[in-house]
């Protein structure tokens, strides 16, 4: 993984509690802004990202050079747009895009690696939090967020619900399922069981556990796609052959596909950082923090929530929408909800889908 | 909120301008098959109520959204049963009752997730579709029921006698109701003929 250099960079003035018990402290978090904060602050947008996602929602991606990974939505006249919004997106605490992470500088002078304290998706938010203290915004127009973001959101509206006049959770869970944890911990064993993990202490060997955490992000892809989707784009077709190996190498379009996927991946993103982020979603428990029940997590909430969710999404099914959906309606809340046909599954809502836009659009306005 | 003449319709259905007029401002209402939202729109900007809606077409559920409304995607049938007791003043079941699964379970629902509840319907009984049936020998197609049998959502035909007769059976009170036809209200006296559509307000 390279380095990248962040430009935006809040320095948190205090330590960040963590759920832990433990704290954070000198800890940073890089963010992009996008359009003009109006006069009265009364614009902002917050998006929060997924798993491996970043603060370039909607600005070229300085490791990779691609656009930002979420530019269908956010830009000039696009659904979330930056002439009327000013679009806030910062990079979680424990990733590793320039926020502080299992990567960074300890206050020992050394890289925390496993001696960074385990953290939930509250503390990303807490950290966020700070953050929108720190560029002075009581409250955003709307939080919005997908996947491990939408998490975020529900986090963020559940514990400091004045912070928020709109919540929009895209493709998400209020907690997560033992077949979501069975997946990461297939990702995170793949990480430790690779020889160049030594323990999380790989900074200084100059060597990575990118093997492993390339199994890692293409057993974590295929729980992106859709049945469908894979047959449609790939088939049982053969990778640059007309007939099968009769050995190991990429035989089929769908392995190579694959592989390529987890080799890109290891050139932006830091192994420890797919630990603890994963961590954070599997500890995810929304009704747990509020007493066993959902409607708590959201009772007295005033802000205004919407829920979508994709049709051959396996890994957050519209089940764990209305999950969330019933809960609102059982606290009162102001919620809408709906689940949208898409052929490609749980990556849905980074892909190409109108009625998607028109809906981030009108609620969002 | 604003003030209309009796007559205003909102540029609603004559139903649901009924069911508008028949609320009362500022109070909490679901309604359920709010297709694109007319009267939610009306409820909310007009009346200055806390409107929710239910729908199935996920395409009209878009369309509230994009105005702003708060509406969930999901089938009446099922879903209603995830709302709290009394969670609403008013349970809206416009031109619906007679597609669902069990009207009379409708009814219960309606009537436990809203204090009182309004019900509007085509009534099977009006003159015309009799006599699309007796004199044409087939299901009737009506400007009130314009759809084929083979196509149409009406799975359980009701008429004003055979309403009332269930909310009797319900232990419901009518509070209020209305009839309809061209478009037109008509006064209450032979309405099981003479109406087209009527419009209940039930309590409990």
């Amino acid at each position: 993984m390279n380095a990248a250099p962040a430009l935006n960079v809040f320095e948190l003035p205090q330590a960040l509690p963590l759920d832990s018990g433990q704290a954070l402290d000198g800890a940073q978090i890089a963010y992009e802004t996008y359009g003009e904060l109006a006069a009265d602050r009364s614009n902002a947008v917050l998006i929060c990202h997924a798993l491996t996602g970043d603060q370039y929602v909607a600005s070229e991606h300085p490791v990779t050079g691609k656009p930002g990974w979420w530019e269908r939505m956010v830009g000039p006249g696009k659904p979330i747009d930056t002439d009327r919004f000013y679009v806030i997106c910062a990079n979680v605490i424990g990733s590793c895009m320039g926020s502080t992470g299992p990567a960074s500088t300890g206050p020992d002078g050394a890289p925390y690696a496993m001696r960074f304290p385990v953290i939930t998706i509250r503390d990303m938010v807490r950290g966020l939090v700070a953050l929108l203290d720190g560029l002075e915004i009581a409250q955003l127009h709307c939080v919005v967020g997908g996947s491990m973001g939408g998490m975020q959101a529900l986090s963020l509206a559940a514990n400091w619900p004045e912070r928020a006049a709109r919540v929009l959770v895209v493709a998400s869970t209020a907690r997560h399922s033992a077949q979501n944890i069975a997946f990461h911990e297939v990702g995170r064993q793949a990480i430790m069981a690779d020889p160049a993990w030594g323990n999380g202490d790989y900074y200084a060997s100059g060597a990575s556990p990118d093997n492993g955490l390339a199994v890692a992000r293409m057993a974590a892809h295929i729980t992106y796609l859709s049945e469908e989707g894979l047959t449609e784009k790939f088939g049982r077709r053969l990778q640059d052959r007309s007939s099968k190996s009769f050995g190991f190498d990429a035989d089929f379009q769908v392995e190579s596909y694959l592989r390529y996927q987890g080799s890109g991946f290891t050139r932006r993103f830091d192994a420890n950082s797919y630990l603890y982020i994963t961590r954070a979603m599997d500890y995810f428990d929304l009704a747990e923090e509020h007493g066993g029940k959902l409607a708590n997590a959201f009772a007295g909430s005033a802000a205004r929530f919407c829920l979508v969710s994709f049709d051959t999404d396996w890994l957050y099914p519209t089940a764990e929408s209305r999950h969330i959906v019933h809960a609102l309606n059982a606290a009162g809340a102001k919620v809408s909800f709906v689940e949208l046909t898409a052929p490609n599954g749980h990556d849905s809502f980074l892909l190409e889908h109108e009625q998607l836009d028109r809906v981030v659009r009108g609620f969002v306005d | 909120m604003k003030f209309y003449t009796p007559a205003s319709t909102f540029g609603l259905r004559p139903d649901l301008a009924a069911i508008a007029k028949g609320v009362k401002p500022r109070s909490r209402v679901l309604d359920i098959g709010c297709g694109n939202g007319d009267l939610m729109d009306v409820l909310e900007n007009d009346f200055s109520c806390d409107a929710r809606g239910m729908e199935l077409d996920a395409g009209l559920v878009e369309k509230c959204v994009a105005r702003g409304l708060s509406v969930v995607q999901g089938d009446a049938n099922a879903d209603l049963a995830d709302y709290p007791d009394g969670a609403f003043d008013y349970a809206i079941l416009s031109q619906t009752l007679q597609t669902t699964s069990r009207p009379d379970l409708m009814l219960d629902q309606l009537l436990r997730v809203g204090r009182r509840a309004f019900v509007s319907f085509p009534n099977f009984a009006h003159w015309r579709t009799r006599k699309a049936l007796v004199l044409g020998g087939r299901m009737p197609v009506t400007r009130a029921l314009p759809v084929s049998w083979y196509e149409t959502q009406n799975i359980h035909h009701v008429t004003v006698k055979d309403f009332r007769d269930l909310a009797r059976a319900k232990g419901a009170v009518i509070e209020r109701q209305w009839f309809f036809a061209s478009s037109h209200a008509i006064a209450h006296f032979g309405a099981n003929w003479r109406a087209e559509f009527a419009v209940f307000e039930l309590s409990r």
